[in-house]
């Protein structure tokens, strides 16, 4: 679709081949928006609480990865494990310590305490690091590029790719097959019952947090070596991270991976073909449309709340 | 004693002569509250952090006649507050009018943005709404950012107000925010107690209940929004002018988060409860930012970032104390301050016993 008013910078960069960059970078970042997704999806799903902390918690995760890497040298798999181990024990804590101690929580108040975990982890974070942008050293060059029919894709976009990809698959195979998995889904679906089958639900509980965290932590790593690292880096990425989730449903792991995918590609275009600057503005419009038409999102089905 | 016999008496501002008197008494120690700061320093205040304090208690107000009264969450409450600001800035320097006209101006288009949110909000609950709000908020910012109009990154210089002649200083503009804020004050009061702040309090405790007996939910989910934004544009607009400069980089996410702290802090819905949480979340804040400064715990925190942290970012300490504080209020006083208050009211009244 061609809108009259272009700003020139983007009349510059239409080309032939313009449409096919635009859909590949977007997938690209549109599939880091899905694993932040699906990292609150997890969490909402088990435990109805919707997680604010969860950028901060990616971002956190993502300088103990820099960390590792700039000042202690480690191999960069190590300190991708290392990572992950924080990770798990970051959501374990704060599930542990905070959430879990709130009697008859309210909604307002769970937010209260998921906004206060991320304020708490963001001034850490400042205190810490400092405000300095740094980038993090990620094994992909983002500069190298691999040619694909004409298409040029950069070796980070195809890698993030790649991994997302991966990760989600094993996420699908993890939640349909194993045994902790099916436990996950079982107090979904009804904690009571669960209980009644055996199942520690609290630890179901935790254990849901510590995936979060770690899929979180992949996409804050991504997400960093697509742009840079520094303590509000996750600020945009979690508002873009909300609307994926809206976009497929709160409530269905596939259809989050789709609506991430979907919201990167629907930014990339409107900021190439339309308007740059107003770019972020997208992901709020998707939100309060979808919201509006379509509360259940793409893929969910219907949800109604009894009384 | 406390019967009440008809509507009328219900609504009554002050429900005793006690309390006429000492709200009374309180507005003239507001008066020569800053003749007060200017002689002794007390707590290290100035006149400047009393007019934040009096600008965060108009916002909590506003957010908690909708967040505590009528139950619906935003986070998006920095963009009214952004609105408001530039829009009185705007009026000011483009078309040269007056603060006292250039202020509800600000509020009413505030509160018409208020209702526009509004509109969505009708459908959504809970984690929605606070998704919904909090994308307005940073989409708002975002906007104003890449309109040159707004001065764009930049920002706007705001010009100064004279009174008779001389321009406005802090001490100044803390009588005109003070007037303003009393007036805001018992406008709120005045609102929980009549048929509206009922209708609100109603859609609080159970939206459907309150529809199946007669509230209009349409009309009072926007107007509570839209009420909740007036509240918050016209202190922006205030803001900008004590300020003297505005940039949109300024009114962020955490600022939205700031706001929402004031009101949970002080109590939701109670508006002493959020005069008491923004005058404590603004103090502690100012004092904060400069915790390097404070006798004793300072410089130890000094030489212990310089050991493991980052020196330059210590004033961060202030954001990781305001996350305990609403962790733990949540946790512990779900009622804030004013829950706080209550029960030592009760302690005292029953005291022997």
């Amino acid at each position: 679709m061609r809108i009259e008013f272009r700003n020139p910078q983007s009349e510059i960069r239409i080309g032939e081949k313009m449409f096919g960059q635009l859909i590949v970078s977007g997938l690209a970042v549109g599939a880091c928006y899905a694993l932040l997704a699906l990292a609150m999806v997890i969490i909402y799903k088990t435990s109805e609480v919707l997680n604010f902390a969860q950028g901060e918690m990616a971002m956190i995760s993502t300088f103990i990865t820099f960390t590792l890497l700039e000042n202690y040298h480690v191999p960069f798999e190590w300190a991708v494990v290392l990572t992950f181990l924080f990770a798990i024990f970051l959501a374990i804590f704060f599930e542990i310590v905070f959430l879990r101690q709130a009697k008859n929580p309210t909604v307002i108040g769970l937010i209260i305490i998921t906004l206060g975990f991320e304020m708490i982890l963001m001034g850490f974070a400042g205190w810490k690091w400092g405000p300095d942008q740094r980038s993090l050293p990620f094994p992909v060059s983002n500069i190298e590029a691999y040619n694909v029919y004409g298409l040029i894709i950069s070796k980070i976009n195809f890698w993030t790719i790649v991994i997302s990809l991966v990760l989600m698959f094993i996420l699908f195979l993890f939640f349909r097959y194993t045994k902790l998995g099916i436990a996950m889904r079982a107090t979904q679906q009804n904690p009571l019952a669960a209980r009644v089958m055996g199942i520690r639900t609290k630890w179901i509980l935790s254990f849901t947090w510590a995936i979060s965290s770690m899929v979180g932590a992949v996409a804050g790593m991504l997400i960093a070596a697509l742009g840079v690292l520094d303590p509000p880096m996750m600020m945009d990425p979690l508002l873009k991270g909300f609307a994926s989730g809206v976009l497929g449903g709160m409530t269905s792991l596939p259809g989050t991976a789709v609506g991430g995918a979907m919201l990167g590609i629907i930014e990339n275009l409107f900021g190439g073909y339309i308007s740059l600057s107003f770019k972020s503005a997208v992901a709020f419009v998707i939100i309060v449309l979808m919201l509006c038409i379509r509360p259940s999102g793409l893929l969910a089905r219907h949800y109604v709340k009894k009384v | 004693m406390d019967m009440k016999r008809d509507y009328y008496e219900d609504i009554e501002l002050f429900k005793s002569t006690t309390i006429l008197v000492w709200s009374i008494l309180f507005l003239i120690f507001l008066g020569i509250l800053p003749w007060l700061i200017q002689k002794y320093h007390l707590l290290g205040m100035s006149i400047y952090i009393l007019n934040l304090i009096t600008i965060h208690a108009i916002v909590a107000i506003g957010l908690n006649i909708l967040v505590g009264y009528t139950g619906q969450i935003s986070m998006g409450h920095a963009g009214f507050f952004a609105i408001g600001a530039f829009t009185a800035v705007i009026l000011v320097l483009n078309w040269s009018l007056p603060l006292w006209i250039a202020l509800p101006i600000a509020g009413f288009i505030s509160s018409g943005f208020g209702f526009i949110l509004g509109l969505p909000a009708l459908r959504l609950k809970g984690p929605y709404l606070a998704i919904a709000t909090l994308g307005f908020g940073m989409t708002i910012t975002t906007i104003i950012k890449h309109m040159e109009f707004f001065g764009g990154r930049m920002g706007l210089q705001v010009p100064k107000i004279y009174l008779l002649g001389t321009p406005m200083k802090d001490i100044h503009y803390y009588y005109v925010i003070m007037i303003i804020a009393v007036l805001m004050v018992i406008g709120a009061v005045k609102l929980i107690k009549t048929r509206v702040g009922r209708a609100f309090i109603a859609i609080r405790d159970s939206d459907i209940a309150a529809e199946a007996m007669g509230v209009n939910l349409t009309y009072y989910k926007t107007l509570a929004f839209a009420v909740s934004a007036f509240y918050t544009g016209v202190a922006g607009g205030l803001y900008a002018f004590i300020l003297g400069f505005i940039n949109p980089e300024s009114f962020h996410l955490i600022m939205s988060i700031t706001f929402l702290a004031m009101v949970v802090v002080g109590g939701l819905g109670s508006v002493m409860g959020s005069i008491a949480g923004a005058a404590l979340m603004t103090y502690f804040d100012i004092k904060l930012q400069a915790i390097q400064d404070i006798p004793a715990i300072g410089p130890a925190l000094v030489t212990f970032s310089q050991k493991y942290m980052s020196i330059g970012g210590i004033s961060n300490i202030a954001v990781i104390v305001y996350g305990l504080i609403m962790i733990l209020i949540v946790l512990f006083e779900p009622l804030g301050i004013f829950g706080f208050w209550i029960r030592t009211k009760r302690y005292w009244k029953t005291w022997p016993f």
